[in-house]
């Protein structure tokens, strides 16, 4: 596996501990009713968007989940914006209208987070097709989970995608569950990447807890897509840490099971290995530690500082 | 006589008719480890096992077409859409299949098949865990639309509805969960079909339901204070909807208010009134007032949430202008 260079290495690192942070100060403000309603938290997956984001291009499109936190993000999220829109406020990122579940920035090729499980699936197969149809070159990452391949509608765009070559990824983000319901209990083969052999689309599975395989995997089929091959499959292996919401007390997987998975914790090993390669310092990590607490801080003070919108945006943005 | 929740009813109706009558099964999203997004069927897997108490895939449309299948073949399912803002995603399997089956093969077979699901707004959830979508199943002949608003209407009409012969669709309210209710130790059913006068009076009668429906308890009670006397008819069922009892309290009140949390446009309301248009006219010495909800996607913001839903104040003004 390539190794990045220092200026890379930083930005992974930084990047994954900012979703860190922001999601474990979601999950504060939530226990502490400063935010309001519900929230699916990234934290455990970060390596997952953080290296997918690493391998393509500003102008290239993704679509969320309602996990999507971590996905905006890592597509160049404005931190603040995205903290004060969960908060419901005025300057969120969707004027407050949208919240936790429906992140979207249109400026940053986010087509939007979702609270309806595979619906984005059809979005993001519809943007692939524009991109073909305007003859561009851009490529499109759909994110879903493992519990989104059980929908029917991840069949319908996965055949009209391998059928008429669109320049999507399909990317599963397998963390075990599907809410409460394990993998093997929601779905009939134990091995995901096969999901997509009906199609005669090409898959791969990658460690979605090493931020660097992920990357690499996904430059390739990035760069496979964007040549007109068609879409690819790609699951990534990956765990949450939280509770599946707010109020999930997680009687369906075991302590050991965490532990197993919070042993291969990405913003853990990750820099331990920048340090043993050289690339970064143990202070270097200690000063980005520093610096994302503090930008997580500041993004909290401006987000519950933020007003709420006025009753009158109840009736904006309906229609053009 | 003792009170419980109303998630509690549900879950007694659940395991009662599931001990009573062994084709009864629950198939659903987090229902069996996870007892429900809410809570309903806590502990039923526990006492009935994978048999029939069963989770399924994220599959919403495969989860009602399994269930009419079973339901055509004799087994009666009571299976769970966990926020009604997926039924559109099974509205193909309720609409063309669940509803139609028995008239299109000439009443030679029958779907008794229950749909739990659960709406309404007030968790600042946004656009796709908000929603109140009952009208639209109203526009289905072939179903019945049930949604109580206490825990007593919940328990009596969801063993009703297990039993019924017909689709019935259940719609429970996700603000209602935690609110307790009189419910009696012994047996009882509550027939589909059949309004509920909650509060009599005689100077105007309030049409509602779901958690609505406690909101216009609510205003009737501070209104009481100010001399104004209201009926409050908790509709109950909204198909087929209970004309009789309707007409007699406006030909009593001779006034009618619709209180609903969905968008007003082609909502529950738009349907109720028209009836009594066609019904009740002559009886009316005021236009038929509705209070509902504002025709917009439901914001996540609490602020507009709030506004975008009728509430207490909004009732007490309508009672008081239509009254005055
Ligand atoms: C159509 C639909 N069905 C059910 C839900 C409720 N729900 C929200 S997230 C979720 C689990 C999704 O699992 P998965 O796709 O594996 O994503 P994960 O939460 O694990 O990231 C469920 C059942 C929903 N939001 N939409
Ligand atoms: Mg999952």
């Amino acid at each position: 596996m390539t190794l990045p260079d220092k200026q890379e290495a930083r930005r992974l690192f930084k990047q994954m501990l900012q979703i860190r942070y922001f999601e474990d100060k979601i999950m504060e403000l939530l226990s502490k009713n400063i935010a309001e309603g519900g929230s699916h938290l990234y934290a455990g997956m970060e390596a997952v968007a953080v290296g997918a984001m690493s391998s393509i291009n500003h102008d290239d499109y993704i679509t969320s989940t309602h996990r999507g936190h971590g996905h905006a993000i890592a597509k160049d999220g404005d931190i603040k914006a995205l903290m004060a829109e969960i908060l419901g406020k005025k300057t969120g990122v969707c004027k407050g209208k949208g919240g936790s579940l429906h992140l979207a920035d249109l400026s940053k090729g986010n087509l939007g987070a979702n609270g309806i499980v595979g619906a984005s699936i059809g979005i993001a197969t519809g943007a692939a097709l524009s991109i073909k149809m305007r003859k561009n070159s851009q490529v499109v990452i759909c994110f879903f989970g493992d519990g989104a391949t059980n929908q029917g509608i991840f069949y319908e765009s996965m055949n009209i995608a391998s059928l008429w070559k669109l320049p999507v990824i399909y990317l599963c983000e397998n963390n075990l569950y599907g809410m409460s319901v394990s993998v093997h209990r929601a779905t009939s083969i134990s091995d995901l990447t096969k999901k997509s052999l009906a199609f005669d689309m090409p898959s791969e599975s990658v460690d979605g807890m090493d931020v660097l395989a992920v990357k690499e995997c996904v430059k390739k089929w990035a760069d496979y897509v964007r040549k007109g091959n068609g879409p690819c499959f790609i699951v990534a292996n990956t765990y949450r840490y939280y509770g599946h919401s707010r109020s999930d007390p997680r009687v369906y997987r075991t302590k050991e099971e965490e532990k197993f998975w919070k042993d291969r914790d990405p913003i853990i090993t990750f820099p331990v290995k920048m340090i043993e390669a050289g690339i970064l310092t143990n202070d270097e990590t200690k000063n980005i530690e520093g610096e994302v607490k503090q930008e997580i801080e500041e993004a909290t003070e401006y987000a519950i500082n933020s007003p709420y919108p006025e009753p009158e945006e109840l009736y904006t943005d309906l229609y053009t | 006589m003792r009170e419980i929740t109303y998630r509690q009813a549900l879950n007694e109706a659940l395991k009662e008719e599931m001990e009573r009558d062994s084709t009864v099964f629950s198939a659903g999203e987090d229902i069996a480890i996870y007892g429900g997004a809410y809570g309903v069927t806590a502990d039923l897997w526990k006492k009935f096992g994978d048999d029939r108490v069963k989770d399924t895939p994220i599959s919403e449309s495969a989860i009602v077409g399994i269930g009419i299948g079973a339901a055509m073949t004799g087994m009666r399912p009571v299976v769970e859409i966990m926020y009604i803002d997926f039924i559109p995603l099974c509205l193909e399997q309720i609409a063309n299949q669940a509803a139609k089956i028995r008239y299109m093969f000439g009443g030679k077979t029958k779907v008794p098949l229950t749909i739990r699901t659960e709406g309404g707004t007030g968790r600042s959830l946004g656009a796709h865990h908000s929603q109140s979508l009952e009208a639209w199943l109203l526009h289905i002949p072939g179903l019945k639309v049930v949604m109580p608003s206490t825990s007593y209407d919940a328990k009596g009409l969801l063993k009703s509805a297990i039993r019924d012969d017909n689709p019935v669709i259940f719609i429970e309210h996700k603000m209602l969960y935690n609110i307790k209710g009189p419910v009696p130790e012994e047996e009882y059913t509550i027939p589909i079909g059949i309004a509920d006068i909650k509060k009599e009076g005689k100077d105007v009668t309030i049409l509602s339901y779901s958690r609505m429906m406690l909101f216009s308890l609510e205003a009737a009670k501070i209104l009481e204070k100010d001399g104004i006397n209201v009926e409050v008819i908790d509709l109950r069922t909204l198909l087929p909807l209970d004309m009789e009892t309707i007409k007699k309290s406006i030909k009593k009140t001779n006034k009618v208010i619709i209180v609903e949390e969905d968008t007003k446009t082609g909502g529950t309301g738009a349907e109720v009134g028209m009836k009594i248009m066609e019904e009740c006219f002559d009886y009316l010495d005021a236009p038929i007032k509705r209070i509902a909800g504002a025709d917009v996607p439901m914001p996540k913001s609490p602020v507009l949430e709030k506004i975008a839903i009728p509430q207490i104040d909004d009732i007490i003004r309508e009672v008081k202008l239509i009254t005055s």
